[in-house]
């Protein structure tokens, strides 16, 4: 660690979209403003060539709030649906994807609240904002994970990992740190103050990294 | 600075939020300090692993499913 050397912060002109392999919205192609506008004058090409932008990165999201393919696929589905029975009443007064990703999250927290009640568990979970997390191990993760496993396994760790965590959590973490959505956005989306957003994320973060560790660190 | 308060400082630090006057004093522990630098480096991974945009990649099944079942919903709109 250096000062002013934050792996995580991005530089001002870096597209946002790197980290999912997929060229910015602003990349080829129409704007998305345009492509909104005209999908709400009721054009379905529109709303088409917006869905073949962004029906990855929503399934992605959807695997990794639910964990397995055929949740996934049930969220990607109802996400695009309804962003296409409700677009008259996006305001565009955030992104298109923001709002995309509102209502997937929505869609992937009902799928795992049936899950619970099916299986008599509690609805809610018992999340204090003010809790403490104490890293318990310190060892080295050696060599790095990605040399250590193939893709499948890896997703198999991550998803793992993840299902360990409460929901509140889970979404805080995957749209903060995945999806890159600001503080604000996270809030908005899951209607929590600054505070509880940044809280959550900090349990989320070192949950996941104590997860981990109990499969990286074996030597 | 203790280990303790340094664990709370990290996330802060992820997203940017710690002064100039605290992000020094936290470089300075984990410089020092093995726990606090795996701690660190480890909770750094854990974001990209995760931020990896390779995982799950979707099968063209379920986007050829997708993209029929819109196109049955563009159809009732047309429809009413």
């Amino acid at each position: 660690m250096a000062p002013d050397l934050n792996p995580l912060q991005k530089e001002p002109d870096e597209p946002p979209d790197v980290a999912s392999g997929l060229p910015p919205d602003d990349g080829a192609g129409k704007p998305e403003s345009e492509l909104v506008a005209q999908a709400k004058a009721g054009s379905s090409e529109a709303f088409e060539e917006l869905v073949n932008r962004y029906e990855r990165r929503i399934f992605r999201l959807a695997m990794r709030l639910t964990g397995n393919t055929e949740d996934a696929e049930d969220v990607l589905q109802e996400t695009f649906l309804k962003a296409f029975e409700h677009l008259p009443d996006f305001r565009q007064d955030s992104r298109f994807y923001t709002w995309l990703v509102r209502i997937a999250v929505n869609e992937g927290l009902m799928k795992l609240r049936k899950r619970r009640s099916d299986r008599s568990e509690p609805l809610e979970d018992a999340v204090d904002d003010d809790g403490q997390v104490i890293p318990r191990d310190f060892r080295d993760w050696k060599p790095n994970p990605e040399q250590l496993t193939s893709q499948e396994e890896m997703e198999r760790i991550l998803l793992g990992a993840a299902a360990q965590l409460p929901p509140s959590l889970r979404t805080v973490f995957m749209l903060r740190d995945v999806e890159e959505l600001s503080t604000e956005e996270t809030a908005q989306a899951l209607n929590l103050t600054l505070g509880a957003v940044k809280a959550r994320l900090f349990r989320a973060r070192f949950q996941l990294r104590e997860e981990l560790s109990k499969t990286f660190n074996r030597e | 600075m203790t280990c303790k308060e340094a664990f709370k400082q990290i996330s802060a630090y992820l997203d940017g939020d710690l002064t100039e006057e605290l992000k020094n004093i936290l470089n300075e522990h984990i410089c020092k300090c093995a726990h606090c630098k795996v701690v660190y480096d480890t909770t750094v991974k854990t974001v990209e692993l995760y931020c990896d945009g390779k995982l799950f990649p979707m099968p063209q099944t379920i986007s050829n499913r997708l993209h029929t079942a819109l196109r049955r919903k563009f159809q009732d709109r047309r429809a009413v």
